[in-house]
């Protein structure tokens, strides 16, 4: 048997046939198993949704109550899964955002992880991801060149602490996806001792909230509106999804330092491209060093690559004699990608 | 070194120059010495080092890597400092953090063999920052948009003191720095400025205001000069020392060899810098061509010529004049020009006036020769003393008016830190036929100042409204026959340019006035900005 029998990939995204069911799917089908909540792996419409519960919500929350004809909440844990036709299927966390899984598929000896989109260092807002022996692995490749190498993140929330300091007549706006890399800020800059209240976007409140839920404390927050004048925001930090930073939505604002996390602030061309003032390199994708470890640790049979920069990753594999091939998938986010 | 690797990351991010100041006085404050003293040498361009070349980095580095991968990653990032300080593959169990002031010593005193192993040690010990900054400083050249001057008005805004008195002593002075620093924190004297050949601060002019001050000012008070054209020097002559400064007080010595050669007195001249060939002077693109570079080759010095023309003196022999009023050091100057009989030293003339009208009337229309191509004109009180900053009243300058043409807005850009969410920095374009007698638009320049916040508002809301294409921070807006928005666009000089594709450049453009009623297809045509050539 060949692993292109369990798991293949069709228009609409990785296919397995004998269970008769995709992989985050970029558009509607019958039945989908579902990695993690951002928009560009979970999408709304399909017959049966299989997730953690955390993907669930997070779903429910983005698309309404009713996203899928029906929501199968799938627990952690190798074998604690379902079975379809044979196949066994499970979720194991991948360490990317709240409800981020791996999804393990088994049948008739032979095990393929999809790994979604994941980081393995440590994140206080999700479970930690957990390697999985497997025949197949399929990896992401975000990051997949080496000048992504994501330095310590505790840094780079301190970087930010200092400009506060140095700036106090100016707001630092931090440009965070809503989802994960947002609270996942907001959770560093407590752990760094800062308690004041945080003003955060709109679009980001019910996020918030829902990581509350989920028991991840965010402390003091609130709403960045025009209520306040321009002055009360001064020494300020707010978080708001990126593309607030260039909108008119910031010229409430006190001469704002434009801030911006995410692993591709690692260039400089990237940082000034976007007028960037401070870059703060915080990741939620795996970097270099990352993909290269995972697959140096795990050992596959094989490599998948799904969507990044697959041509580096796969010359990685051929140096270092792990069989390679870039799958090619189309529909996920590259450069935005949450 | 990681303190300085993060100052150099945040002055490569930031454009304000407030926001620049902060940073450097903050970094000067919390570094001890002597690195602070080195950081500082390294952004005033007191020292570089070309202990590295290019090619020894890239070959270090692909002897760990595999050369496929780097050059992915080279292809990806654009520049070798910065992709071999992203991709080093340290080797386990490095050194500790080599100080900045380690690096400094071991490359001054280290044999070329000796610093390339050095190199990779340091690269091995620091992270991608810190190589980042190390590499930056072995290859020459900063390239973070810190001039040397903004770098002397962080130390004074340190020390609370006035980047004057900086400019006076900063070239008897000698990285680290120690003295000056002990000086600025209160801790010893100012240094003494009395080196030989050292910059003396510049006296500056106030740009006059038509409406408001002739109406106060007497013609009999006043010289006045023409506004040459090139740029501002202070050349000294002093107990053997020979330099030429601009200015800041930037020693640009070593780039006029030919002018330095000249200077075969002893005093201190305040002049302009120019081309000039047989007593003529040349447009400022002439002596574009030999700025902003550290040597100079032969070639070029003898295409363009440099002198200076001088207009004022602060120094005859040992006499510092600066306390004269400005009719005596004219007399002064007068004498000395003509006593050091320099054929790259000349004078610039006294244009005598009787009214302000008839000024007006020279600076309208200026006679043949020169004057043809200043900037306007000088207004000096013939009582002033020579007082460096730039006190208002005893000197003015009255720039020519401007060029004025009609362009079309065609892109659009975000600016930066309080202006990074408008649309700010515009590129515009006037009409061109082509052979089949199509008219399109072609660039001509851009301009980023000149408008108030209303109208950028206004402007930054039409950009938005009317974009057709989108490419990063840019936005192409609808710019065409039927449509577009048309600035008046002011600017000082054009030159022929084989850089941009109109075949034009533009010296110092702004936006003068937006004509929202003026239809697109009435703006200007190439062919007259052809005809305003220098």
């Amino acid at each position: 048997m060949k692993p292109q029998d369990l798991l293949c990939p069709k228009p609409a995204g990785l296919y397995c046939p004998p269970g008769d069911f995709y992989i985050d799917p970029v558009r509607p089908v019958d039945r989908a198993v579902i990695t993690h909540g951002h928009a560009d792996h979970a999408r709304a419409g399909h017959g049966v949704a299989a997730a953690t519960a955390e993907t669930l919500a997070i779903m429910a929350v983005r698309y309404g109550e009713d996203f899928a004809g029906r929501q199968q909440a799938v627990p952690y844990g190798l074998g604690q899964g379902f079975t379809l036709n044979g196949v066994e299927v499970s979720l194991v966390p991948a360490g990317h955002v709240l409800g981020s899984a791996q999804v393990v598929v088994r049948w008739k000896g032979m095990t393929i992880v999809v790994s979604g989109d994941y980081k393995r260092r440590r994140d206080p807002t999700c479970k930690a991801f957990e390697p999985t022996p497997c025949d197949v692995f399929v990896t992401e490749a975000t990051f997949g060149l080496p000048v992504f190498r994501h330095p310590d993140d505790a840094g780079q929330i301190a970087a930010l602490l200092k400009s506060v300091v140095q700036f106090p007549e100016r707001a630092h706006i931090v440009g965070a996806y809503a989802l994960g890399k947002a609270q996942r800020v907001i959770k560093l800059l407590r752990e760094a001792g800062y308690d004041q209240t945080l003003y955060v976007h709109g679009a980001m409140e019910r996020l918030n909230a829902l990581y509350e839920a989920h028991g991840v404390d965010l402390g003091p927050l609130a709403p960045a509106t025009t209520s306040k004048t321009k002055a009360e925001f001064a020494g300020a930090i707010v978080i708001a999804p990126p593309s607030a930073l260039a909108d008119r939505w910031s010229r409430r604002f006190p001469d704002p330092v434009d801030c911006f996390a995410s692993g591709w602030m690692r260039v400089r061309a990237r940082a000034r491209q976007r007028g960037v003032e401070l870059p703060l390199i915080i990741s939620d994708h795996a970097d270099w060093d990352e993909l290269t470890d995972t697959l140096d640790e795990l050992r596959p049979g094989e490599v998948w690559i799904t969507h990044g920069r697959e041509e580096a990753l796969e010359r990685w594999c051929a140096l270092a004699g792990i069989p390679a091939r870039a799958l090619r998938l189309v529909g996920y986010d590259e450069e935005e990608g949450e | 070194m990681r303190a300085f690797a993060h100052l150099l990351d945040r002055l490569s991010l930031t454009s304000s120059r407030n926001a620049k100041l902060t940073l450097i006085r903050d970094f000067l404050a919390t570094t001890p010495d002597p690195d602070r003293g080195w950081a500082l040498a390294a952004l005033t361009g007191e020292l570089s080092f070309s202990a590295a070349k290019p090619a020894f980095i890239r070959k270090a580095v692909e002897a760990r890597m595999d050369p496929q991968l780097f050059a992915w990653s080279y292809d990806y990032v654009g520049d070798l400092a910065e992709t071999v300080a992203l991709v080093w593959p340290a080797k386990p169990g490095a050194n500790r953090e080599p100080e900045l002031s380690e690096v400094v010593d071991a490359l001054r005193g280290a044999s070329r063999a000796e610093v390339q192993r050095l190199i990779e040690t340091w690269l091995d010990a620091l992270g991608a920052d810190g190589r980042w900054a190390l590499l930056k400083l072995m290859t020459g050249g900063l390239r973070v948009g810190v001039s040397s001057r903004l770098a002397k008005q962080a130390c004074a805004d340190f020390g609370q003191v006035a980047v004057g008195e900086i400019e006076e002593i900063w070239h008897a002075l000698e990285p680290p720095y120690g003295d000056l620093f002990a000086w600025l924190e209160g801790r010893s004297e100012r240094p003494s400025p009395d080196a030989p050949g050292r910059f003396r601060p510049v006296m500056l002019a106030q740009a006059i205001d038509e409406a408001v001050d002739f109406a106060k000012l007497d013609p009999a008070d006043y010289a006045a000069e023409w506004k040459w054209d090139g740029i501002r020097v202070q050349a000294v002559s002093e107990r053997g020392e020979r330099r030429l400064y601009t200015r800041t007080g930037d020693d640009i010595s070593a780039a006029f060899p030919d002018v330095v050669a000249a200077l075969g007195f002893d005093g201190a001249l305040d002049g302009e810098l120019l081309v000039m060939r047989d007593g003529q002077v040349a447009p400022f693109g002439d002596l574009q061509q030999r700025l902003n570079r550290k040597t100079i080759d032969a070639k070029l010095m003898v295409a363009y010529p440099a002198a200076i023309r001088a207009y004022d003196i602060l120094l005859d022999g040992e006499a510092d004049l600066r306390a004269l009023p400005f009719a005596e050091r004219r007399k002064r100057l007068e004498a000395f020009v003509a006593a050091a009989a320099s054929p790259r030293l000349d004078l610039s003339p006294v244009q005598p006036f009787e009214t302000w009208d008839e000024l007006a009337a020279l600076r309208a229309a200026p006679p043949d020769g020169d004057p043809r191509i200043a900037e306007g004109l000088m207004l000096k009180r013939w009582d002033s003393v020579y007082e460096p900053g730039r006190p208002k009243g005893p000197w003015f300058k009255w720039k020519r008016d401007p060029h004025l043409i009609d362009a079309v807005l065609m892109y659009a850009q975000r600016g930066h830190g309080k202006r990074s969410s408008f649309y700010s920095d515009y590129t515009f374009g006037v009409w061109r036929e082509d052979e089949a007698g199509d008219r399109s638009l072609t660039p001509v320049g851009k301009a980023y100042f000149g408008f108030t916040d209303e109208e950028l508002k206004l402007i930054d809301k039409f950009v938005r409204d009317h974009t057709v294409e989108r490419f990063g921070p840019v936005r192409s807006v609808q710019a065409d026959l039927e449509f577009g928005l048309v600035f008046e666009v002011a600017f000082e000089g054009l030159q022929r340019s084989t850089r941009h594709k109109s075949g034009v450049a533009m010296r110092f453009p702004r936006i003068h006035r937006i004509r929202w009623d003026k239809p697109s297809r009435e703006a200007d045509e190439l062919a007259t900005l052809e005809r305003m050539l220098d």
